[in-house]
């Protein structure tokens, strides 16, 4: 009984510092909770660094906002947003036709094009006919799964999906996936590492359709918080022209990674 | 686990009420209520995507339908040897067959499946033959990851309770035998084993809608479930409760048929009280 | 390459080039979420056993949905249910009564998923145990003049724990494993963290062993923990079994 007493009263301590924690105005910046190099990837003192990670905090730090880095599942990072677990996303989303209908977004903050990797020696192309008979690994919930279903799937290629980029990637490497499709700046970074070097090479960037890609990678935020969303315009608009955005753009890439 | 925890962790045939026990007049009242719950769910949430996906959702079903009887009986017969080796074997398959159930029942399933498909994955590349061998069209695909963990962690589980059931076996019954001038392997075949399983059916009904509850971790890992099904439609369409609510309605429906089969199967086989 | 690649002990070690701290932090939150959960559960289980056993009709009927419902959809589902429509509706509730839009979120949201699902299991589990207790002595303690909090204080909850405690330790059990599915919904505990380090680093079987080790060091130090409590509560019972 004792026990029992003790827990209860070490529970209600966890409630009343949780409630505590959370009271604070804070804005909670949600990322997906894995590993998305060079955008976002926790380091081994448990820390998020990454591209976007810098450039969520100048945003915030230009914005004077106070932001958090909430760490959720890819594909429930949607759901998070409306039911107010978090209160953006800054991961990597592209904005499309079909997230608008649920969620709201800034202006673009990067874009870059999409793009295939393969086995190595494998003669692979990134067309519905070069993919034809293979297996082709994408994200859950990515513009990525959205274009191989619309494309590469009536071709007779078989799409599995997966619920981290990284297990993708790791299946590439384990030989039962023939290609990967993703974000080609992500795919390139794993190319660099050990195994990327020597089980995979880029067979190429896929063909543009704007409608299922999008124009862009931007904020997500709810419907509706417009005084947020302006927030985060001027502070992208600002951070563009001041120079902090190329400052931090150089330490990762040597390109413009802004796109056209 | 004993019988009694496994009842509290899975719905079982004593669960299933009794016959005429609608019909007093507080439950109609509350039937009343849940109908209207249920209308006003039908009429308020959308669920316009639902024919788009019932193919999908009927080859989910079967998935996991597979997933669940075909690990069940694979596990089953790994746990006959595993609960034998702990009560009667020597100390060389005893002592391992203590050490699987300990390690397989003290670690999370959904660990010990990524642990097969992608720590097993990662080093294949260091393995280069692997690629070559007759097993490879097998260690491509998902489902036998699914189907190995599933088994094992089935085989633990149960293996524990054959271990009791063969230990609970009267052991006059094994002396009857033996004065009948039965040899051991015959002893075993038609008294111990039948009468061990005898003893452990009641919990096979319990540990089987467990093993029900374990299958959708396969989705984790590629396998296309009736889990993995639902959270396609929940990614493609951005809803989050329709699916999520009709998943758990399909289980309960799983659940249910299986409680029921079972009961029929236990009213033929008089289990209890034997 | 593959010799020193197998075996990279140096990634566990515990200061920043080794994931080893950051393992080991995952692994407190699990406890944490796994003791928050299971006394939640508890609670919830304490006035589900009672409400089902001496409630009144309704209330009889809807904790036997509840336990049903638990009992009958898996975890996983449960968790997601409970993750993204649970909180929603808990955050809606305690705002119409009135504590305004309290924010629930990280280790309390894994609290309450965790506890919900156990306090079904420990309702049966209590339910079976409270009706172990011969009723010979709750009779006695009534006609010594007892009141109904006072026999269930002295009488009840003292003489099912003998009875209650093989279950309720299964159940602790079950509640640590369960963290680890909090992983689906991104929740930091030790699976996901396993998951990300491992992805990090492409030490996929080093880190799910050493994740596995530790789960099972909490299993096995839980256990004796459970071997001496039982012991304790088995004072003064005749031979059983």
């Amino acid at each position: 009984m004792k026990k029992t007493l003790k827990l209860l009263a070490f529970a209600a301590a966890l409630a009343i510092t949780g409630a505590a924690a959370a009271s604070a105005e804070q804005v909670k910046v949600g990322i997906a909770a894995e590993p998305y190099p060079p955008f976002t990837s926790p380091d081994a003192s448990g820390n998020w660094e990454g591209w976007e990670i810098e450039f969520m905090k100048a945003i915030c730090a230009e914005a004077k906002l106070d932001c958090v880095v909430t760490p959720v599942a890819w594909d429930g990072i949607i759901p998070a947003l409306t039911s107010k677990k978090i209160d953006m996303i800054v991961g990597s989303m592209s904005i499309t036709a079909e997230r608008l209908k649920t969620i709201d977004f800034s202006d673009k903050y990067y874009n870059t094009p999409t793009g295939i990797i393969g086995t190595k020696g494998e003669d692979i192309k990134p067309t519905p006919e070069g993919l034809a008979g293979k297996t082709l690994g994408v994200q859950v919930a990515t513009v990525h799964q959205a274009y191989a279903t619309k494309h590469f799937a009536p071709a007779g290629v078989e799409i599995k999906e997966y619920q981290t980029q990284d297990e993708a990637n790791q299946d590439l490497a384990a030989g039962r996936l023939d290609a990967v499709q993703a974000d080609a700046i992500a795919l390139k970074s794993f190319l660099a590492t050990d195994q990327g070097k020597e089980c995979c090479d880029y067979k190429g960037d896929v063909a543009q359709d704007v409608d299922v890609l999008g124009p862009g990678v931007g904020v997500g935020l709810r419907k509706g918080e417009a005084e947020l969303k302006d927030k985060i315009n001027a502070a992208i608009k600002a951070i563009r022209e001041n120079g902090t955005y190329d400052t931090f753009s150089k330490k990762y890439f040597d390109f413009d990674i802004y796109g056209g | 686990m004993t019988d009694e925890t496994t009842h509290a962790l899975a719905f079982t045939p004593e669960d299933l009420p009794e016959k005429g026990s609608f019909l007093k007049p507080h439950r109609i009242v509350l039937m009343l209520v849940f109908a209207a719950l249920v209308v006003a769910v039908a009429v308020f949430m959308r669920w316009d995507w639902l024919p788009r996906y019932l193919p999908r959702l009927g080859s989910g079903i079967l998935v996991s339908l597979a997933m669940l009887f075909g690990t069940a009986i694979l596990g089953f017969l790994l746990a006959v040897p595993l609960g034998l080796a702990q009560v009667t074997g020597p100390w060389f398959l005893k002592a391992p067959a203590r050490v699987f159930c300990t390690i397989i029942r003290g670690t999370p399933l959904l660990l010990q499946l990524w642990l097969l498909y992608y720590g097993l994955g990662s080093l294949f590349p260091q393995f280069p033959w692997i690629r070559h061998s007759f097993l490879w069209p097998y260690l491509r695909e998902a489902w036998p990851y699914g189907v190995a963990a599933l088994t094992i962690s089935f085989a633990a589980y149960e293996g524990e309770v054959m271990r009791g059931a063969f230990a609970g076996v009267p052991a006059g019954e094994l002396e009857a035998a033996r004065a009948y001038g039965m040899r051991r392997w015959t002893m075993f075949r038609r008294i111990w084993l039948p009468r061990a399983i005898h003893r452990a059916l009641p919990t096979l009904n319990g540990e089987t809608v467990l093993q029900l509850k374990s299958t959708p971790l396969v989705a984790t890992i590629t396998v296309v479930d009736v889990y993995a099904v639902i959270s396609k439609v929940r990614q493609e369409t951005y809803l989050t409760y329709e699916p999520l609510l009709l998943l758990a309605l399909i289980y309960m429906c799983l659940t249910g048929i299986l409680v029921v089969a079972f009961r029929y199967f236990e009213n033929r086989i008089p289990t209890r009280g034997a | 390459m593959a010799a020193d690649s197998f075996i990279n002990w140096s990634l566990l070690s515990l200061s920043a080039p080794g994931w080893g701290g950051v393992l080991l932090q995952g692994f407190l939150h699990s406890i944490e979420i796994a003791i928050g959960g299971y006394a939640l559960g508890l609670v919830l289980g304490v006035g589900g056993a009672f409400g089902k056993l001496y409630g009144g009709p309704i209330l009889r009927d809807l904790l036997e949905c509840y336990t049903t419902i638990v009992r009958a959809v898996p975890e996983l589902v449960l968790i997601l249910l409970l993750y993204y429509a649970g909180t929603d509706l808990l955050n809606q509730l305690l705002g119409a009564a009135g504590f305004g839009p309290v924010d629930i979120s990280g280790l309390m949201a894994g609290i309450f998923v965790i506890g919900v699902v156990q306090g079904a299991y420990s309702t049966e589990v209590l339910r079976g145990a409270i009706k172990a207790v011969p009723a010979g002595q709750i009779e006695a303690a009534r006609a010594y003049g007892m009141s109904p909090v006072k026999v269930l204080r002295r009488i009840t909850l003292p003489a099912m724990l003998p009875y209650a405690i093989p279950g309720l330790a299964n159940l602790w059990l079950i509640a640590t494993k369960d963290t680890a599915l909090l992983a689906v919904v991104g929740f930091s505990e030790l699976t996901l963290v396993t998951r990300q380090a491992a992805g990090a680093t492409k030490a996929y079987f080093l880190f799910f062993c050493a994740a596995g080790t530790l789960y099972l060091a909490l299993t096995l130090v839980s256990n004796v923990f459970i071997g001496i409590i039982e012991r304790h509560a088995r004072r003064g019972f005749a031979e059983q079994r």
